[in-house]
Formats: C-alpha cells, sequence, structure tokens
C-alpha cells in the first residue's frame, strides 16, 4: 500500500464525532461525508487526501452503530484505521463495507497527528518514523469479505 | 463443557448442538429491526447494489421511525417517505411515531431465546426477555434482509452475580451506570454481560431493560437475563409464546465473573463526556443546567415517568430549565395520561413531547445550544451528543433529572 499521511484521534473515539447525527438522515453518503469529525477538527474533510490513513486508541468507534461512520471516511478516500482496538460493531461495520480496520497495538502511540505512514494488508506490518509495527491479522471470515469488496459484493457472487 | 444463555441461543439459530466462544456460525434470524437512521441507506443499497433484491421472508422485518419523528425538515421528510414506501411495497411491519423502537420491539415482537439483529446499537435491550439481540449497521441489515442469515462469532460471556435490593430512591439506572463506570467503556467490548442472582429477582422487566440497554455502552455485543417467571409474565400479559427458554449449565464457561450488591448503590451521574466518568451524584450536583431530559429506550417507561411527576408534583420546574418529557411510547404515554402523570408534568412547567429518540441522539426536538448544560436520562453523554460540539451531557437516573429541574441546577431528590 502507498504512504499517507495519520490523522490521529484519542482513545474512546465515538461514532457520533466521526459523523454527528444531524447529518445522519441527509439523502446519501456525499452529502454526509463534508461533516466527517466536524466536532473535532472541521477542516478533516479538506485536509484528508485519499489514501490517507486515521489512527485512533483503544475501543475506536465505540456508541451508536451507525454506518455512516464508516462510511464517510471511506468515502473521503481514508485508505484504512488503525487503532490498538475497536468496538465490535464499527468493526463489523467497516469490513462489511470494505473499509480495512487494522488493530495495532504498538503504533498508535508511537506517531502523532500529521505523520506519515504506510500499511502492508498482505505482509501485516504497518511502518511509520523508519520503524515496522506487526499488526494482527484479520480472522480469515472477515478477510474474505475485506478482500471481495464488502459483505454486499460477496453476496451478490454467492447469488450469481 | 456447558453452555451459556447467549452461546444456546447461537446454537438453536445455528442449527447445531453447540458452540464455543470464537466460533463463526452462519445463524438464521428470527427477526431483523431497522429504524430511520439508516433505512434510507438500506433501501438505496437494496435497489442499487443487490444482482437480485429480494427479501427471504418479509415477516421477519420490522421498520420503525422512532428517531426523528415527525420530521422536521424536507431532507429528513425524504429519507422517511422512502423508508415507508419501501414497507408498504413489500409488506413489512412499519410503525412512525408510536414509540421508541426498542420499546416497540419489547411491547409487540420479542420473544425469549430469539435471535435478533437491529440495526441500532440498544438492541441489546432484548435480552431483558431472555433474546439475544445485538446492534449492526445497515450493510447487515440488508444481508440478513435478503438472505434471512448472517453470521455470528460467539461472543465469551461475563458473568454478573446481582445481589441485595436496591435501597429506597436508587434506581436500576443509578446500578447500571455504577457497572459501567466500573468495567470502562471497553470492559465488556465483543462480549456478553449475563446478569443473574437473587438481586435480578428483585427487578421487574422494565427494570432489566434499563441494564441491558446500556451494555452496549461498556461494548458489549449484547447483555442478557435468564427468562424467569418474571419476564414469563410480561410474554404471557402480551398474549405471546417464548421461542425457548434457556439456563446457563452449572459448568458453562464465563470469562469473568462481577458480583454487585444492589444494597450499596447510590444515586450517581455520568460526567460528560464519557459513559464510564461515572460519580456519585452528590459530586457534581450545584452544576447550573439549561434543560433537563426524561425519556428514551433507557428510561423513559412508565416506572421513570411515576419517579419524575411524583418529584415534581406540587413544584415548578426552575425558569432557566426547559425540561422535557418524553414517554418511549404511546403506549406508556397513555398509562402516564390515566395515572395522571402527563398532567402533573405540564403543570409543573414541563414541556411533554409526543415518543421519538428525542434529544438523546441530538438530532431532534430539543437539542441544546452552545456550552449548554443538559442532565439527561438518554443513552449517552459523547462530545455534542445532545446538540452543539461545545454543550455538555450529564447522565442521571429519573430522580435526580427531575429534581435538578426544579432545582435549576444537578442536584439529587433528596435536596429539594
Amino acid at each position: 500500500m502507498s504512504s499517507g499521511k495519520i490523522f490521529k484521534f484519542h482513545n474512546d473515539l465515538d461514532t457520533d464525532q466521526i459523523i454527528a447525527s444531524q447529518y445522519l438522515l441527509l439523502p446519501n453518503i456525499e452529502e454526509m461525508k463534508v461533516h466527517a469529525f466536524e466536532s473535532l477538527n472541521p477542516e478533516f474533510p479538506s485536509q484528508v487526501k485519499p489514501g490517507d490513513y486515521v489512527v485512533g486508541g483503544e475501543n475506536f468507534g465505540c456508541g451508536s452503530s451507525r454506518e455512516q461512520a464508516p462510511s464517510v471516511l471511506k468515502a473521503l478516500g481514508v485508505q484504512a484505521v488503525i487503532a490498538k482496538s475497536f468496538a465490535r460493531i464499527f468493526y463489523r461495520n467497516s469490513i462489511n463495507i470494505g473499509l480495512p480496520v487494522i488493530v495495532c497495538k504498538e503504533l498508535p502511540d508511537a506517531v502523532q497527528d500529521g505523520d506519515e505512514m504506510e500499511l502492508s494488508l498482505t505482509e501485516g506490518v504497518a511502518r511509520a518514523g523508519g520503524k515496522t509495527y506487526s499488526c494482527t491479522k484479520l480472522p480469515e471470515y472477515m478477510q474474505k469479505i475485506l478482500s471481495e469488496g464488502g459483505l454486499i459484493a460477496s453476496l451478490n457472487k454467492e447469488e450469481a | 463443557m456447558g453452555m451459556t444463555i447467549a452461546e444456546k441461543i447461537i446454537a438453536r439459530a445455528a442449527g447445531v448442538d453447540t458452540v464455543k466462544a470464537g466460533d463463526i456460525h452462519t445463524v438464521n434470524l428470527d427477526r431483523m429491526m431497522s429504524n430511520d437512521g439508516t433505512t434510507h441507506l438500506t433501501v438505496d443499497m437494496y435497489h442499487n447494489k443487490l444482482n437480485h433484491p429480494h427479501i427471504a421472508d418479509t415477516k421477519k422485518m420490522v421498520f420503525i421511525v422512532d428517531h426523528n419523528v415527525p420530521a422536521d425538515n424536507p431532507k429528513t421528510a425524504a429519507s422517511q417517505k422512502k423508508m415507508r414506501d419501501f414497507a408498504r411495497e413489500h409488506n413489512i411491519d412499519f410503525w412512525e411515531g408510536k414509540g421508541v423502537c426498542h420499546q416497540i420491539m419489547m411491547e409487540h415482537y420479542v420473544c425469549p431465546g430469539e435471535l435478533i439483529f437491529g440495526a441500532d446499537s440498544h438492541t441489546c435491550t432484548y435480552g431483558a426477555l431472555g433474546a439475544f439481540g445485538t446492534g449492526v449497521g445497515c450493510t447487515d441489515l440488508l444481508y440478513g434482509m435478503v438472505t434471512g442469515t448472517s453470521w455470528v462469532l460467539v461472543p465469551e460471556t461475563i458473568k454478573c452475580n446481582l445481589t441485595g435490593r436496591l435501597p429506597e430512591g436508587v434506581y436500576p439506572r443509578d446500578l447500571m451506570l455504577t457497572i459501567i463506570g466500573t468495567i470502562g467503556a471497553n470492559g465488556a467490548n465483543y462480549q456478553v454481560m449475563e446478569f443473574c442472582g437473587e438481586g435480578a429477582k428483585t427487578l421487574s422487566v422494565n427494570d432489566r431493560m434499563v441494564l441491558c440497554n446500556l451494555s452496549v455502552e461498556v461494548g458489549a455485543k449484547t447483555a442478557i437475563f435468564e427468562a424467569d417467571e418474571i419476564a414469563l409474565e410480561y410474554l404471557k400479559a402480551r398474549g405471546r409464546e417464548p421461542k425457548a427458554v434457556f439456563r446457563s449449565d452449572a459448568d458453562a464457561s464465563y470469562v469473568k465473573e462481577y458480583t454487585f450488591d444492589l444494597s450499596e448503590i447510590q444515586p450517581v451521574a455520568a460526567k460528560p463526556d464519557f459513559v464510564d466518568a461515572v460519580v456519585p451524584a452528590k459530586e457534581v450536583c450545584g452544576v447550573h443546567i439549561d434543560e433537563a431530559f426524561l425519556g428514551s429506550c433507557n428510561n423513559g417507561r412508565i416506572d421513570e415517568l411515576r419517579v419524575g411527576a411524583a418529584i415534581v408534583k406540587g413544584r415548578k420546574v426552575s425558569d432557566h430549565v426547559r425540561f422535557l418529557v418524553v414517554p418511549a411510547s404511546q403506549e406508556v404515554y397513555l398509562q402516564a395520561l390515566e395515572e395522571g402523570l402527563i398532567a402533573t408534568f405540564m403543570e409543573s412547567g414541563a414541556i411533554v413531547m409526543n415518543p421519538n429518540c428525542s434529544v438523546c441522539w441530538g438530532s431532534c426536538q430539543g437539542v441544546i445550544g452552545e456550552n449548554e448544560v443538559l442532565i439527561s436520562t438518554g443513552t449517552r453523554n459523547f462530545k455534542g451528543r445532545a446538540g452543539h460540539p461545545s454543550s455538555k451531557v450529564y447522565l442521571g437516573s429519573a430522580a435526580t433529572v427531575a429534581a435538578s429541574a426544579v432545582k435549576g441546577e444537578i442536584c439529587t431528590a433528596d435536596m429539594l
């Protein structure tokens, strides 16, 4: 995977911060994505470039089950989310829509907002600041969904 | 090795004899619920992303408009219309404005032993009736709608022994907030909380809903009580039969055990902006408030309305406070009307609203402005959860919320 810039967030980052409730009933993800991370960094949607990374701490994506949260990140071109741990609904939603979510225990504390990093899903490693960090591999079942482009792509394949 | 209630429900739904934590199984879903928070996106995906759009069994589906009802702007109205039209076209059970989705599900659908997916994180509420309810996103919901199935990673179970009885003036909400403060916002991630013990017998189905509902705030996949005589009585009164009544085996495996003595619980509050920032309510007394909210899928039932009404009866809401009272369903609303509670609230100066998610989710009538402070019986106190990003939310019991509405600052009921 190519190199990208890190946007770093705190522990217990809840999905309300990724996309606030007031935007969830907008007609589509395109209209919602310009409000991503509005409460914490209103410039995020204009600063983030395709291929960039979101890095969190423990329990990333806790709270509401709103699938709009991983969807706006994907729509803005976020390549993957790396965190020490993920809340389960966000984790599952991300895989279902084809957004890689990577558990990496050491990297989040070692990097700063704005640093560059790269990630190799096949090798299961992330690189930043000249160091290499190993990431937890996804269970095979989830890896398959992700590699097929998400759950609906898998379903279409099953029903082809 | 024996199994827990949650494991037995998954085994039944997967059509296998045994399951164990860590296994992945394909399960037949007994029911699926979707609300206006995401259904417009599900409908779009149904039409635009599926090669072969169809619904496995429309009788398993329930659509509920509760988050922004009635619609407050044309875009919301359009999203809800998309949902409403789809439900009608496909003969899906459809509810609008009748109550918060989980309250509707408990009043009309949930049965012990069922495995239920809901496109809402608080679907874990259904464990109060011995069902396995869990929150999912709209893609999982769509997959379930099309195939009638889904994949489940069997979670580990945490045993929560409840002993004793809650003291006078202390409520299940104080208990659950205390549990959240104890085990932390990440304390049960991907696990099931099983509530058991003699203390559980002192809790009604409504009380159990309060506990199960907030289990997602510690990351739990769900929470569950055994469907005992209290649960079966609730079910019978509503003319429903259990799917299956399971008990955990004596040699079932638990990843962790906690014991909570109900008699030691005191009124507590969760401070902004994290649900596990739980402190004795006395520690936040004196905090100026602009709004108070009594409602939500956690705490908007008749029990909490009775508690709130008893406190405001003969008193006036502070003139700088907007006190929102939002019954969790029309059934609750009608009961409150019959008992005179609605009149009591109105006479005190409260604003009584139609059943909906209200300010608990921060995109409905009642949102708060810049730097404003809300004391709430809602589910969450995340940054900006109830409106402007600079606003603050404290969580407390119905008693603490009603007392604070009268005083104009956070206080416990015994301080009025």
